[in-house]
C-alpha cells in the first residue's frame, strides 16, 4: 500500500513516516506543503493521502483545501485528514467531497499505532474514518431533541462506532459482543431511525452520518 | 415625522376625499404638536422665574433689611444664611429640574422635528464611586458648559422662540376666524385666510426650522463633544484592560490546574516505569499506557482551553464559519445566514464571535428556545449581527451579567447591543460594531 504525507512539522511527518513503514506501509512522498502534495498526488498516484490541516503557507485550513483539491483532481482518491483539533463543519465538507475513502482524526490518534494504521487501511479501501470526538459531538447534539431517544445504551455504542467507520467484526471486538449481535443491534437501529439497511459498510455509514448531521 | 412640506399628491378618483382628509389630519397634528412645544417654552419661562425669584430674594431682603432705621440685623443675618443655603443647594437643584424641560426637547425634537439633538452634559464626577456632596454637585452643575447653554435656550426660547411652533395653530385659528367673522373688513379676513393656508402648507417646514434652532443651542459643543468621547474612552479602556487581565488569569489557571498538572503526573508515571521496567515489565508496560493515555487527556484540555482563547476555525475561516461550526455543535437547530464577503480585524473578529458564543450560551440556559436565526451582514461600515430565538423572551440587561458583559466587551470597539425580548417572545438582539473589511484571501487551489 501506497501513502503520500504531506505534514510540516519534521518531526511529525518523521515520525508517521517511520511508524507506517514498521507496518509495511511504502511511503511514495512526504512534503511538507499543499502544492507538493497536489503534484506528489498526480505523480505517484498513491492508495491514500494523510494530510495535515494546518500548512504552510497560511497556517489555517490549507489542509483541508488541499485535500478537496486533491480529490477533485483525481476523483475518489481516498485521503486521511489529520488535525490538532476536529470541526463539524471541515468533517462535513470532506464528507460532500465524494463517497468514501475519507478520514478525519485527532493528531493524538497516532498514539495508539494500531488503531491508527487500521483507520489508514479502512480509508484507503473507500471507507470512512471519523474521529470519535466528531462522532461524540454529532451524537450529542441529536440526543437532544430526541431522534436518539428511541435508542437503547448499547445501541447508541453501537451507532457511535459504525459512524467512525467501523465494520460489524470491529465493533463487535470493540464492545466484546458477538459479530451476530452487532447484526442485531444494527438493524434495529435502522429500524427505529427508519433509515435504508444496506450490506454495504460504507453506505451505512454515509447514511448514518448523513442522519446525525440533517 | 418627518413627512415634507409638499402638498397632497393630486388625487384623482375615488380616494380623493380620503387623501385630503389624511393631508389634513396629518397637519393637524402637527399644529397640536407646535402647541405643545409652546406649552413647554412656558415650562421653561416659568422655571426661569422661579430660578431669579430663589436668586434675588435673599439679596434683595438682606440689601432692603440693614438700611431700615433701626437695621434688622437678626433678618438680614437669615436672609444671608438662607442666601448661601439657597445658592449652593437650590440652585443646582433648579438648574438640574431645568434640565428635564431641555432634555425633553431634545426628545421631542428628534421625534417631531426630524432633528436629533444629543446630550450634551458631562457625566456625574461620582458616577464611578465617591459621595455625592452638595459642593460636588454645584461644581458638576456650574462647570458644565450645557448648564449655561440650557439656561440661554430657556431665556430664547421663553422670550422669542415659541413663535415658530405656535405659527401653524395660532393662524390656523386666525384663518377660521376670518372665515367665521364677517364684521371685519375683506382684506384684513383675506389676510387671515392666506396666514393660514400658508402656515398650514409649510408647518413640517416651521417645526423642522424650530428644531434646527433648538439644536443650534442645546446640541452639545465640539468641547463637549470631546469631553464626553474621552470620558467614554477612559472607561472603556478600563473595561479591556480589566477583560484582559481577567481572561490571562483564567488561562494560567486552568494551565496550571489542567495540562501542567497532567505533565507533572505523566513525568512521575514515565519515571516509574523506567525503575521498574527490568523487574516487573509487564506492570512497566501497563504505566506506559497509563501515561500515554493521560497525554492524551492533556492535549484534549489544551485544545479545550485553546478553543476558548481564540478559536482556530474563526483564524482558519473567519466569523461566518466559526459562527457556522458553533452552530453546528449546539443541541439547538441554528440557521446561519452571512453576507460577509471580507473579513472584519481579527479583535473584532473575536469579540464577536464570543459575543455570538455567549449569546447562544443564554438562549440555550434561559430562553427554552428551540430554533435560533442568526444574520451577519456588513453594510455602512457596520457589522450587524442578529441573533433571534423563538424562546419565551424576558430577558433583561439589567439583570443578566452575561448581556452586561457581552456590552463591555462591544463597547472597546465602539459597538453597541439591542434588545428586544417582549414577554412570551420572540428575543431579538442586535449587535452593531463600526469596523471595514478586508478582502478575502484568494486560495491558491
Amino acid at each position: 500500500m501506497r501513502v503520500v504525507i504531506a505534514e510540516d512539522l519534521f518531526l511529525l511527518r518523521d515520525g508517521l513516516t517511520r511508524m507506517l513503514e514498521a507496518y509495511g506501509l511504502e511511503i511514495a512522498a512526504a512534503v511538507d506543503n499543499g502544492t507538493d502534495l497536489l503534484a506528489a498526488v498526480a505523480a505517484e498516484k498513491p492508495d491514500v493521502a494523510i494530510v495535515d490541516v494546518r500548512l504552510p503557507p497560511t497556517f489555517t485550513d490549507e489542509g483541508i483545501r488541499a485535500a478537496l483539491a486533491a480529490r477533485r483532481e483525481v476523483p475518489g482518491l481516498p485521503v486521511l485528514v489529520l488535525s490538532q483539533y476536529v470541526e463539524q463543519l471541515y468533517a462535513r465538507e470532506l464528507l460532500a467531497s465524494g463517497t468514501g475513502g475519507i478520514g478525519y482524526l485527532l493528531k493524538d490518534r497516532v498514539f495508539d499505532s494500531a488503531q491508527f494504521v487500521d483507520a489508514v487501511r479502512r480509508v484507503a479501501d473507500g471507507g470512512t474514518a471519523m474521529d470519535p470526538e466528531v462522532i461524540a459531538r454529532l451524537l450529542a447534539r441529536n440526543t437532544g431533541d430526541g431522534s436518539l431517544a428511541a435508542l437503547s445504551r448499547r445501541e447508541r455504542d453501537v451507532i457511535a462506532l459504525m459512524a467512525e467507520g467501523r465494520s460489524n467484526a470491529a465493533i463487535a471486538q470493540r464492545l466484546v459482543i458477538t459479530e451476530r449481535a452487532v447484526a442485531k443491534h444494527t438493524a434495529s437501529i435502522f429500524l427505529k431511525l427508519d433509515l435504508q439497511p444496506s450490506d454495504d459498510d460504507n453506505r451505512r455509514v454515509l447514511a448514518v452520518l448523513a442522519y446525525l448531521g440533517g | 415625522m418627518s413627512e415634507g412640506p409638499e402638498g397632497p399628491r393630486r388625487p384623482e378618483g375615488l380616494g380623493a376625499l380620503a387623501e385630503y382628509a389624511d393631508w389634513a389630519r396629518g397637519r393637524l397634528v402637527v399644529a397640536g404638536r407646535g402647541l405643545a412645544l409652546f406649552g413647554l417654552a412656558l415650562a421653561g419661562l416659568v422655571q426661569l422665574i422661579v430660578l431669579l425669584g430663589l436668586l434675588s430674594v435673599p439679596p434683595i431682603l438682606v440689601a432692603t433689611s440693614l438700611p431700615h432705621d433701626p437695621p434688622r440685623r437678626t433678618l438680614a443675618l437669615i436672609a444671608a444664611v438662607l442666601g448661601i443655603v439657597v445658592w449652593f443647594t437650590l440652585v443646582p437643584l433648579a438648574l438640574l429640574w431645568m434640565r428635564s424641560v431641555t432634555r425633553l426637547t431634545r426628545r421631542l425634537s428628534s421625534r417631531w422635528c426630524a432633528v436629533p439633538i444629543a446630550e450634551p452634559y458631562l457625566p456625574r464626577p461620582w458616577a464611578h464611586g465617591g459621595k455625592a456632596g452638595p459642593r460636588r454637585r454645584l461644581a458638576w452643575v456650574m462647570t458644565d458648559q450645557a448648564t449655561w447653554r440650557d439656561l440661554l435656550w430657556v431665556t430664547m426660547n421663553g422670550l422669542l422662540g415659541w413663535i415658530l411652533p405656535l405659527l401653524p395653530a395660532g393662524l390656523l385659528v386666525l384663518g377660521v376666524v376670518g372665515v367665521i367673522a364677517p364684521y371685519a373688513p375683506l382684506d384684513v379676513r383675506l389676510l387671515a385666510i392666506t396666514g393660514a393656508v400658508l402656515a398650514t402648507w409649510g408647518s413640517p417646514w416651521l417645526m423642522r426650522g424650530y428644531g434646527v434652532l433648538a439644536r443650534s443651542v442645546l446640541a452639545p459643543t465640539r468641547r463637549a463633544e470631546l469631553v464626553l468621547r474621552v470620558e467614554q474612552l477612559a472607561q472603556t479602556r478600563t473595561e479591556a484592560i480589566d477583560t484582559g487581565a481577567a481572561e490571562i488569569r483564567r488561562i494560567e489557571r486552568d494551565l496550571h490546574d489542567g495540562a501542567q498538572a497532567r505533565l507533572v503526573a505523566m513525568g512521575m508515571t514515565l519515571d516509574a516505569a523506567g525503575q521498574i521496567i527490568d523487574t516487573n515489565p509487564d506492570a512497566a508496560r501497563a504505566l506506559l499506557l497509563e501515561a500515554r493515555d493521560a497525554s492524551v487527556r492533556a492535549l484534549a484540555e489544551l485544545r479545550d482551553l485553546v478553543r476558548g482563547i481564540h478559536p482556530p476555525v474563526l483564524a482558519d475561516r473567519g466569523l461566518a464559519d466559526a459562527i457556522k461550526a458553533l452552530a453546528l455543535d449546539s443541541p439547538m437547530r441554528i440557521h446561519v445566514a452571512s453576507d460577509l464577503y471580507g473579513r472584519p480585524s481579527a479583535p473584532v473578529e473575536s469579540a464577536a464571535f464570543f459575543a455570538v458564543s455567549e449569546l447562544l450560551a443564554n438562549v440555550s440556559k434561559h430562553a427554552e428556545a428551540r430554533q435560533t436565526w442568526i444574520d451577519i451582514r456588513h453594510t455602512d461600515d457596520m457589522l450587524r449581527i442578529g441573533v433571534t430565538d423563538n424562546g419565551h423572551g424576558g430577558a433583561d440587561p439589567a439583570r443578566g451579567s452575561g448581556l452586561r458583559g457581552i456590552e463591555r466587551r462591544l463597547a472597546a470597539f465602539d459597538g453597541v447591543l439591542a434588545i428586544s425580548s417582549p414577554l412570551g417572545g420572540p428575543t431579538s438582539v442586535t449587535m452593531e460594531i463600526p469596523c471595514e473589511l478586508s478582502l478575502p484571501k484568494t486560495s491558491s487551489y
